[in-house]
């Protein structure tokens, strides 16, 4: 048993840490909150010289073939930075949908042009009624003449402003809820789909509306087998939730590494305040939810890359977890500052948001703990 | 990263697993709630150890020409999983096991590791840890009790308090003060000390739960050989350090076994009691609970695997070593406030009433959770210990 990292995983830590500091500063964030896009070209383009944008997609679609521990790494490091732009639903949503589920022309097509940073992508899969269920998925694709014909609406879609394509969880079929659902790859410039970007209170992660009316696409725009896309569908989902973890765990980490430094150098009463116990317990605290955060989620990694029958209950313990640890720790950290953690200034509002975005995107802890329950045959 | 054992490691696991299944004594019925030794028991749990002594499944990580097993911490770690699987009944040496004799391997002579610390995995030497006093307690270093020299002798008079198993013990890791004139740190020594020498009196203490687990220990001109000093004179601050390391490494393993057992009880006991006509784990809020539980659960399994690979790599155990004591207690302890939610009503009647679910022994083990958080050191300690050794806040 070896439950570390190994040299070639921390150097690429350190590789992305050092990139990060460089490239995605306090600066360079919060100018991409202000704009729409959230991403430059000149550093997505970074992204992919760096090899990051296929590192978890084969070698035959020019990415790096790497597995989801050593993604924790880089997503530790990317949410240390709370990075903006549509990395995650570009590589984890849209890409690694079409990866599961992809047809080796589709593949082709999207994810070397995703490696190669010429393409960006997204999944359209909630909808008003914000249910993470099968039955929550309303949005019909109706099958006509050889042409799939979508309507309805999609809400909290990351990114698809900018996405190239989107991966459409799209009912095709009466049936129980969890048939009769699949998955339909549309190019963002289809006539009849339209998007909406909503602002949001994390500025750093952009969601939109997209609305279907009568959009129309080929019958090869479907995924996998019709009607048959749930189980696939969870497979990516429960991927990503393990990234959104490790990236959650990654800004937890900082939170604490900046309090612990102003506490160590903010003076009250003659001293520094991490003198006092109420503020030293209270780091204490963060650490043991940061450190079980930790472990929690390279459990869930190393269990996705197993293809372990535990891996959905890992990535549920993890969700549940981090989402819990995180809030509070970014919550605390605000505390510890005093007033100065409460300006737009300082940068824990922006560690504070994101925990927040990220509680509910794949289901916040109350959802994976009732999942955790069922996974444990309660 | 690999969690998946080696072929020699998964042979040993299934060596361990058969043993237990043959050799697990009849009389043992496991209960749900968490383990500890319990008065009624001793003997019993003397019986077992022997059992587990002879079988060479005790010690695993101890050198063999001490007793133990010469193995690495993977074994230890397999064999602690197995008896948590197998519901085995608890260790009753646990202090000899778990601190006295790695401490004495630590800062022993050779006759000390060769005549104390196999006795301690037999079970044929009980220990005890004479560490608190009325007036010392997280301030340990300011204890008063005193050996002064004569001849070849330390006459050691004072008090220790809260002191464990000392009515069964046959051996005590005592800690004195042997020089007051030096700072307080540095004036104390470290004393490997017999029970049974004349002037050693033992008073039962009753607890909260209304049994007598802990005792007072009071010296009267007891006369301890100078060979019986372990890791040379004043040198115990350093030596018993040592030993509360290894009370946390091992407690790590042992603890999250223990809280595996009691989880799976509490499961047990939930899918049997009803609330407002609705079986228990079909209760949404009691599901949200019992779920947060398993997690919390698993996760100390994870925190542990990752202290344990640093050892194993021989590097310096990181921040994850130092948290497990913190997140075990908070999940014992909610753990066993659940089992009485569960409960309800029922958990007003203890042993003795027909009408006690179990014979009310989470009723006990509810009771004597609460002290998780202060035996050891307590989670305010715990709390300064990590905020200034890990994260570097400066000290009062
Ligand atoms: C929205 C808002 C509005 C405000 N409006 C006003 C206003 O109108 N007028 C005004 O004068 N002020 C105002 N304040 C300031 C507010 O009163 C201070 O922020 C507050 O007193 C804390 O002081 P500080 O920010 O300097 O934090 P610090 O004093 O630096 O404290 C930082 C952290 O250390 C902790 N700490 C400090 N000393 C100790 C100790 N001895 N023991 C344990 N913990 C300690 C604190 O609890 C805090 O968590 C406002 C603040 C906010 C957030
Ligand atoms: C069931 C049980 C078994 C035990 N077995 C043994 C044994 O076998 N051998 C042995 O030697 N001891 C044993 N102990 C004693 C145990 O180690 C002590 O109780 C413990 O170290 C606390 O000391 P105290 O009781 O004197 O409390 P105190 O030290 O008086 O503490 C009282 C309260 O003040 C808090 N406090 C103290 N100092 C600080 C500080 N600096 N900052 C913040 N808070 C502080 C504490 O956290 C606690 O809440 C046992 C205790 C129990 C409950």
């Amino acid at each position: 048993m070896d439950f570390g990292f190994s040299q070639e995983q921390e150097l690429l830590r350190s590789t992305a840490r050092k990139f990060l500091e460089n490239e995605c500063t306090s600066g360079f964030v919060r100018a991409r909150m202000e704009e729409p896009a959230g991403v430059t070209d000149e550093f997505w383009a970074k992204l992919a010289e760096q090899g990051w944008l296929g590192l978890i997609y084969p070698e035959e679609y020019d990415g790096t073939g790497l597995g989801f521990v050593d993604l924790t790494v880089l997503m530790e490091e990317m949410g240390r930075v709370v990075m903006p732009g549509p990395f995650f639903s570009t590589v984890l949503l849209g890409g690694l949908a079409i990866r599961e589920a992809g047809s080796p022309t589709q593949r082709k097509e999207w994810l070397t042009r995703i490696a190669a940073g010429q393409a960006k992508a997204t999944l359209a899969w909630t909808e008003p009624s914000a249910r993470w269920d099968a039955a929550g998925v309303t949005c019909t694709a109706r099958d006509d003449k050889g042409r799939f014909v979508l309507n309805g609406t999609k809400l909290f879609v990351p990114d698809a402003h900018l996405a190239d394509a989107i991966v459409v969880v799209a009912r095709t079929g009466e049936g129980k809820a969890e048939d009769g659902v699949s998955l339909i790859l549309v190019p963002k410039a289809t006539r009849g789909v339209q998007v909406k970007l909503l602002p949001t209170m994390d500025q750093t992660r952009k969601l939109c509306e997209v609305t279907f009316q009568d959009a129309a696409v080929p019958a090869d725009a479907l995924m996998g087998v019709k009607g048959k896309a749930w189980p696939t569908l969870a497979r990516v989902v429960e991927r990503a939730t393990v990234a959104l973890c490790a990236e959650m765990c990654g800004g937890a980490q900082r939170v604490l590494d900046m309090t612990t430094d102003y506490a160590k150098i903010r003076i009250a009463f003659g001293k520094p305040i991490g003198t006092y116990q109420g503020v030293k317990h209270k780091a204490a605290d963060m650490l043991v939810d940061v450190e079980n955060a930790k472990s929690l989620t390279y459990y869930a990694a190393w269990a996705v890359d197993e293809n372990s029958p535990e891996a959905p209950l890992a990535a549920s313990m993890a969700k549940a977890y981090v989402t819990d640890a995180y809030r509070k720790v970014a919550g605390a950290g605000i505390q510890l500052h005093g007033g100065i953690g409460f300006t737009w200034e300082h940068d824990l509002h922006l560690y504070f948001k994101r925990a927040k975005s990220s509680e509910f995107t794949f289901g916040d802890a109350t959802y994976h703990r009732e999942r955790v329950a069922q996974l444990i045959n309660l | 990263m690999d969690l998946s054992l080696t072929p020699d490691q998964e042979t040993f696991r299934a060596t361990v697993r058969s043993w237990l299944k043959t050799n697990m004594p009849r009389e043992w019925k496991p209960t749900g709630s968490s383990e500890i030794p319990r008065a009624g028991q001793y003997d019993f749990l003397r019986r077992w150890q022997r059992t587990l002594f002879d079988a060479g499944y005790i010690g695993l990580t101890w050198p063999k020409e001490y007793g133990g097993g010469g193995l690495t911490f993977m074994e230890e770690l397999i064999l602690q999983q197995e008896m948590a699987l197998a519901k085995a009944p608890p260790i009753l040496n646990v202090l000899g096991v778990g601190m006295g004799g790695p401490t004495i391997i630590a800062w022993g002579n050779e006759e000390q590791k060769k005549r104390y610390p196999p006795k301690i995995l037999s079970c044929e030497e009980i220990w005890c840890q004479g560490y608190s006093e009325p007036n010392s307690g997280s301030d340990l270093a300011s204890l008063q009790t005193r050996a002064v020299k004569d001849g070849e002798h330390w006459v050691v008079n004072g008090q220790k308090v809260w002191t464990s198993f000392a009515h069964v013990a046959d051996y005590m890791m005592l800690l004195a003060r042997t020089d007051p004139s030096v700072p307080k740190h540095k004036g104390i020594t470290y004393f490997l000390l017999d029970m049974k020498l004349p002037g050693v009196t033992v008073k039962p203490l009753r607890q909260i739960t209304g049994e007598a687990e802990f005792n007072e220990v009071f010296f009267d001109n007891v006369r301890v050989h100078e060979s019986q000093v372990l890791g040379g004179v004043n040198n115990g601050w350093a030596v018993g350090l040592t030993t509360l390391m290894y009370e946390r490494l091992t407690l790590g393993f042992g603890l999250q076994m223990r809280l595996r057992i009691a989880l799976e009880g509490l499961l047990e006991l939930a899918k049997g009691m009803e609330k407002s006509g609705r079986v228990v784990t079909k209760e949404p809020v009691m599901r949200q609970k019992l779920a947060q539980l398993w997690i919390d659960t698993e996760c100390l399994k994870y925190t542990g695997a990752r202290a344990i690979t640093k050892l194993l790599r021989g590097e310096m155990p990181g921040p994850e070593a130092s948290t497990g004591k913190m997140a075990w207690v908070d999940t014992h302890q909610r753990l066993q406030e659940i089992a009485m939610e569960i409960e309800g009503p029922y958990s007003q009647l203890v042993k003795g009433s027909d009408w006690a679910v179990e014979g009310g022994v989470w009723a006990h083990s509810f009771l004597r959770s609460r002290a998780n958080s202060i035996e050891g050191g307590t989670t305010e300690i715990q709390k300064n210990i990590i905020a200034e050794r890990v994260l570097g806040l400066p000290k009062d």
